[in-house]
């Protein structure tokens, strides 16, 4: 049976006013209710249709009224913030997530009509450290837990929302373990940190990296709110790339810095609304993450799109590259050509010098 | 006046001549490098969730190491078509040498001298990944965290696995030791072949010992650098850089007949007593094996 009364929190973001234009688009799904502390943008506003916006803050006890009154069925929670830049701060980005989710599940488990929730959590759970396995499977745990920043806030959230499931058995959770988002329109944390031209990284390290692409991210969204998948799942693109590699595939010029003179780049680069170096952010970039999508392809019926190399190949469509793949090729095939020139003429020289050998035919007549 | 032509008397004479061998001309190679440095530029190479670089290794890593295998330490290959040429099996040997040279070389082994190529997809202690520059090098090389998950993975991927079960342990005893296998680590090994249901191939290597020759451990140093051990060896740290110059000692791999594990079943694994029992007749396997290698070895050096 699918969804009628569908609630989005972080509607007013990217992914989230997407979802929420998708589900208006499905005349089985009576209401959809956006939630966010701030207003859309204009256009972000058309695109969402029928959607009916409700200004709240979800660390608000209002948002139980919103909940009740409008007997919301599904719960789509997307309102993680993964940036002290986003929210103002670390100690707001901290009660965003973690208050806010609470009060939302506080909400939610008054609310008799809730049957479903949908979190959209991040494989940032699963930490990022020298000790880990190459590849996570969501039976896995991080081996060494993330001290504080979003990943810490993502756990806590899932801590939550498991809690919830055991008082609310009734309820099918669906928690999606999301890689790093990327595309042409999203705006995700890694996007930013590409957009640079000239890209500071940790000297001696190279983090593998996997992506996945906006409209993959989307479908997800849209299949685990409308369908009955219950339980946790990595979402992530097929195959990898380093880091290095990526930014070598933009056109990026990657600066390698030690690392203790990172922080302060990244305190400069934030300034000017770049990206931030979080020490949580640095571990992710320099030893990367990579999750098994078995679960996804198989228990969850999705087969992402865009693998991890096209999903930065269509991402690279919307950045011009600082050092052009044509302009490499030219000058490759330009000293390639010079090398081939001074090549004839040393053979040339060398052939005067030393005459080549009498022609086969002369062998035959002298052995006759 | 017309050109003279010389009639060749026997018109087959030509078509019997072999034809010089393909060897690459140097243009070639210059247009090779070129190409690589525009594919590196440019990252247009494959890379897999293991971080391993098929690309720089075939290019840069392996062409690195091979003077190292063939003049310095005349690395001498025996039993490789013990090893599969296809699926998945893990290579066990004994570990030794101060720095982990042995492992590079037996990637080398196998991978120039065994008729399949086969890569070697080396297992490494959590220290090598911690540090810089060697844990993103050796991630390129093909090298991953030594932990079960990964080491499955590698085998039903059908990779060709190398350990050590010796770990720091086999490479940081002191030179009175050598030739001599350490503890087995908790057969860690066994389980994950046993799960998988590839085969075990033993691997001895005969030279590393003699690299660099640890007399002595300097424990305070190693406490202070976070390290397992602090080698003093006849030239380090007494000639600075110098004595990181490995020893040019006679080195033997040899791999030995495989031990399929696939009879036993997946639950094998669990049984305690099994693993054991495999642990130690890898371990004498190879125990045996590097005793008959040193027979063989007339000296260290040659």
């Amino acid at each position: 049976m699918p969804p009628r009364v569908v609630l989005v929190t972080g509607v007013s973001r990217w992914l989230g006013g997407a979802l929420a234009a998708e589900l208006a688009t499905d005349p089985a799904i009576h209401r959809v209710i956006g939630v966010d502390t701030v207003p859309p943008s204009p256009a972000l506003l058309r695109r969402l249709g029928r959607t009916e916006f409700v200004r709240a803050d979800i660390r608000n006890p209002m948002i139980g009224k919103v909940v009740t009154t409008a007997s919301v069925d599904t719960v789509v929670h997307m309102n993680i913030s993964a940036t002290p830049a986003g929210a103002g701060g670390r100690a707001p980005m901290k009660e965003l997530n973690v208050i806010g989710s609470m009060q939302l599940l506080a909400a939610c488990q008054r609310a008799p009509s809730v049957r479903r929730f949908v979190l959209k959590s991040t494989s940032a759970v699963y930490g990022a450290s020298p000790r880990d396995p190459a590849v996570f499977t969501e039976a896995m745990q991080a081996r060494r837990v993330p001290s504080g920043g979003f990943a810490k806030d993502s756990q806590d959230i899932e801590g939550y929302v498991r809690s919830f499931g055991r008082r609310r058995p009734d309820v099918d959770l669906a928690v999606l373990r999301f890689t790093n988002f990327i595309g042409p329109r999203i705006d995700s944390l890694l996007a930013g940190f590409f957009r640079m031209p000239v890209v500071p990284t940790a000297l001696g390290y190279d983090a593998r990296v996997q992506l996945l692409h906006e409209d993959d991210a989307l479908a997800v969204l849209v299949r685990a709110t409308t369908g009955h998948f219950a339980g946790t799942v990595n979402v992530g693109g097929e195959g990898t790339l380093l880091l290095s590699q990526a930014i070598r595939r933009l056109g990026r010029v990657q600066v390698p810095l030690p690392t203790s003179t990172l922080g302060s780049v990244g305190r400069l680069t934030r300034r000017f609304g770049f990206v931030d170096y979080s020490p949580e952010q640095m571990r992710f970039l320099n030893f990367g993450r990579v999750v098994d999508t078995t679960v996804l392809r198989t228990e969850f019926g999705y087969a992402p799109r865009y693998t991890t190399v096209e999903a930065l190949a269509d991402y690279a469509r919307t950045v011009p590259p600082v050092v052009s793949p044509a302009l490499v090729a030219g000058i490759t095939e330009r000293v390639e050509n010079a090398v081939r020139r001074a090549g004839d003429v040393v053979e040339a020289v060398g052939q005067r010098l030393h005459p080549p050998a009498p022609a086969p035919g002369l062998r035959a007549v002298r052995d006759a | 006046m017309p050109e003279a032509r010389v009639i060749p008397l026997r018109p087959d004479d030509d078509e019997t001549r072999l034809p010089p061998p393909p060897s690459l001309g140097w243009e070639q190679q210059v247009a090779d490098v070129l190409e690589f440095l525009r594919r590196r530029l440019t990252g247009e190479y494959d890379t897999d969730e293991f971080g391993f670089d098929p690309d720089l290794t075939d290019h840069v890593l392996l062409p690195l190491l091979r003077p190292l295998f063939a003049r310095w330490f005349r690395v001498e290959t025996q039993g490789a078509e013990h090893v599969p040429a296809t699926g998945g099996a893990l290579v066990v040997a004994n570990h030794s040498g101060t720095l982990p040279v042995d492992s590079l070389m037996a990637t080398v082994a196998l991978h120039d001298h065994h008729p399949a190529q086969r890569r070697l997809r080396l297992l490494g202690a959590d220290l090598v990944f911690d540090m810089p520059f060697v844990g993103a090098l050796s991630r390129k090389l093909g090298a991953t965290l030594a932990c079960t998950e990964d080491v499955e993975r590698l085998l039903t991927e059908g990779e060709l696995v190398g350990v050590f079960p010796e770990g720091f342990k086999g490479i940081g005893k002191p030179f009175r030791d050598r030739y001599t296998l350490q503890r087995f680590g908790r057969g860690g090994f066994v389980s994950a072949a046993l799960r998988t249901g590839t085969p075990i191939v033993p691997c001895a290597i005969v030279g590393a010992e003699e690299i660099y020759p640890m007399i002595g451990n300097a424990r305070t140093a190693a406490r202070l650098l976070g390290l397992p051990y602090f080698p003093i060896t006849p030239t380090f740290p007494l000639l600075g850089p110098l004595g990181l110059l490995p020893l040019p000692s006679k080195w033997l791999i040899a791999f030995g007949e495989p031990i399929e594990t696939a009879s036993y079943g997946p639950d094998a694994a669990e049984d305690p007593m099994l693993v054991f029992n495999l642990t130690d007749q890898v371990r004498e396997t190879i125990q045996h094996s590097l005793y008959q290698l040193l027979l063989q070895r007339r000296s260290v050096f040659t």
